[in-house]
């Protein structure tokens, strides 16, 4: 049994789990195409269920505050994005790719720079005073969230609203049997770029060190002297950023949104983030992989299931490690 | 001097106190005086719809209290027991027919049901920090909303059942009867089964409101409130934490699937919207935090003031709507549909400036925590 650890943790440990999934759906469906193209999307899903909850992951582990209202960035994220969208129809749909590309960049850049925004504007007003109080972090956030879905309701309507897709990124790539969709490929580019991107800062640079120093033991670092609440602002600027570019994203996949968008994606960036475990950007990445994969798999194996796995998953995961697979803090 | 000064301050607070005091029992004591005699005062439909709803959410709010106020655990999962209480019942009367049997059927199954998930909740979770904990049933409890609308076969999915509940409730059924064989008067209502049903809910939810007051006075609230102020201590102590969290979280899953079953039998339907849905969740929580955290009595004058705000402010947003029908944006923001909007602020606000809430405040416990 040891060494069967020591193998296990030596090829990878935890990160094993995504693969071993893999394989064993594999084993399951049986079909090598229709497994192809179940793996492609739940690696999209996931990656863009990282964007979101990498921001809340890093939040929490580096200042205690757990942001009830997080998915609020998500689903105005995808309602501005898809707002940006309609309002570049033009160019979305012409013929020429690079405007096509531009109008997709400017849509999720504009939901970023209002995630940004709205962070700095959330973490000034609702968060700073009730730092190192938990009951009243959860209470405000949530009354914050119940105040971001009704503005959302106020501006965009109770209606579904339709996104629409550039046109270079419709259709799919084909390999014989095996149809892949183009925009899956884009939104695990787009998630593979930012976790590169996060790996490098938080690994590479000073500030990185400062991050990870601060989650690991927030006092050591302010006596140390450094203004960890100063860095806190950028890092909760960033984490709301990227929610609203997953939640960009999202809307392109989904194609179709509503308001209620917020409130789902909510639970399932919290079952990431526990199965992940809190503050640690692989921790998240894993989680949100493993959520997507078996969303996917699951809804073809066995459809009625498909709305309670990512709660079994993270019952299972919770049963095994308390604190999740990859935790940066200790519960 | 400065003590004299400390002294003077401290007796203007406890005359401050006492006023408050004062303040607050009597507003509950007219509270309790006008659903006491609801069906006489305010004999409308719509009227008694909003007493009935008042007399269970005080119940479902209270119990949430005791968690939330008392112990200081935050779940999510409330409404998941209320709904299992409400489903319960509903299932039982729809499948075994309008009787007695049937409610106590279903409501203990509904009962049971809560009290197991409540059980191993609390063991798998409640070892952990409080934000796991929140996450932890904010997930068990939109599984359990999926599966209300998924398995409609036994539930009716979204759209709810109804059903027919025990003949006694009914208009039809006579309680005392005058010389013509009709329903006697009383102050011009007639003393039928709607009566009874109305009576059924107030006593039911008058009941549990007593256990809740006995069990907060007991010493296991004390340890309660040990646990919330300061739970390393009360462990050091010799109070083991997990099994008091467990064990007053399982006691107010009860009460609140008690709640359901009284709810299920008044409204004679069962549906997501009214049993299970999150707007709920935040309804109750709103409530309490308005009322007042960790006071029993915040509760009811909480469940009041919303229950009146759900019917009066949006009357009050249509006007300032339509007054205001030129300006962008600004009407869209006063649709009565958006009352939400501003009872989340001022929610926001509450927590703020009066953590304690209404009561909380007004009995002299304001600014604790």
């Amino acid at each position: 049994m040891d060494t069967l650890n020591s193998i296990a943790s030596r090829l990878g440990g935890v990160y094993l789990l995504p693969v071993a999934m893999g394989v064993l759906a594999f084993v399951l469906i049986g079909n090598p195409s229709t497994w192809v193209t179940l793996t492609v999307a739940g690696l999209a899903m996931g990656m863009m269920i990282f964007l979101m909850a990498s921001g809340l992951s890093l939040v929490f582990g580096l200042m205690d505050v757990l942001n009830f209202g997080h998915s609020a960035f998500v689903s105005f994220g995808a309602f501005i994005a898809a707002s940006v969208l309609a309002a570049l129809g033009s160019w979305l749909t012409g013929p020429s790719a690079a405007l096509n590309i531009i109008a997709l960049m400017m849509a999720i850049c504009a939901a970023t720079a209002f995630g940004a925004a709205a962070g700095w504007f959330f973490e000034r007003v609702i968060v700073r005073p009730v730092y190192r109080d938990h009951l009243r972090q959860i209470l405000i956030t949530m009354g914050a969230l119940i105040v971001a879905e009704q503005l959302l309701l106020a501006i965009w309507g109770g209606a579904p609203v339709s996104v629409a897709r550039p046109a270079v990124l419709e259709g799919s790539f084909v390999f014989g049997t095996i149809a892949i969709e183009i925009y899956r490929v884009f939104a695990f580019l787009l998630g593979l770029l930012v976790y590169v991107a996060l790996y490098l800062v938080l690994n590479g640079t000073r500030i990185g060190l400062l991050i990870r120093a601060g989650v690991e033991n927030r006092e050591m670092v302010e006596a140390l002297g450094f203004r960890i609440d100063r860095l806190f602002i950028g890092v909760f600027m960033a984490g709301s950023a990227l929610a609203a570019m997953g939640g960009a994203m999202w809307a392109g996949y989904q194609g179709l949104i509503t308001p209620a968008l917020g409130g789902e994606m909510l639970i399932i960036v919290f079952i990431v983030v526990i199965i992940g475990g809190l503050g640690s950007i692989e921790g998240s990445l894993l989680g949100a992989i493993m959520v997507g994969l078996v969303a996917n798999y699951v809804a073809f194996l066995m459809p009625k299931l498909a709305l309670a796995s990512n709660m079994l998953l993270m019952m299972a995961v919770l049963l095994w490690r308390p604190y999740g697979l990859k935790p940066a803090v200790k519960g | 001097m400065s003590s004299q000064t400390a002294s003077a301050t401290q007796a203007s607070g406890m005359t401050r106190a006492r006023a408050g005091r004062m303040i607050v029992y009597g507003i509950v004591g007219l509270i309790g005086l006008a659903l006491l005699f609801a069906p006489f005062l305010f004999p409308e439909v719509r009227s008694q719809e909003v007493a009935a709803r008042i007399c269970v959410f005080i119940v479902l709010v209270a119990s949430y209290d005791l968690l939330l106020g008392y112990t200081g655990i935050v779940s999510f999962a409330h409404t998941m027991f209320f709904g299992l209480g409400a489903y319960g019942a509903a299932i039982a009367l729809k499948t075994m027919g309008r009787g007695f049997d049937a409610i106590l059927l279903g409501g203990a199954a509904g009962v049971a049901a809560a009290l197991v998930l409540a059980i191993l909740i609390g063991l798998l979770s409640l070892r952990v920090k409080a934000i796991f904990f929140a996450m932890i049933t904010l997930a068990a409890a939109s599984v359990m909303l999926v599966l209300a609308s998924q398995l409609s076969d036994f539930t009716g999915g979204e759209d709810g059942m109804t059903y027919q509940i025990p003949r006694f409730f009914s208009p039809a059924n006579k309680l005392l009867t005058d010389a013509d064989g009709k329903a006697v008067r009383v102050f011009g209502v007639a003393l039928d089964g709607k009566i009874a049903l109305y009576y059924f809910v107030f006593l039911s939810c008058l009941a549990l409101f007593l256990v809740m007051a006995r069990i907060v006075a007991s010493p296991l609230g004390t340890v309660l409130e040990a646990v919330r102020e300061n739970e390393l201590r009360a462990e050091a102590i010799g109070y083991r934490v997990v099994v008091y969290r467990t064990a007053i979280f399982c006691i107010a899953a009860v009460i609140a699937a008690l709640a359901g079953i009284v709810r299920a039998v008044w409204l004679k339907y069962t549906g997501p919207e009214v049993a299970l849905s999150f707007a709920i969740m935040i309804d109750i929580l709103l409530m309490v935090v308005i009322g007042g955290m960790g006071t029993l009595i915040g509760a009811i004058i909480g469940v009041v003031i919303m229950s009146l705000a759900q019917f009066y402010l949006k009357d009050l947003m249509q006007v300032a709507a339509d007054a205001t029908s030129g300006i962008p944006l600004l009407p869209e923001l006063l649709n009565p549909d958006r009352w939400l909007l501003w009872l989340g602020v001022l929610f926001i606000l509450l927590v703020y400036f009066f953590p304690a809430g209404i009561a909380g405040t007004l009995l002299g416990k304001g600014g604790a925590k």
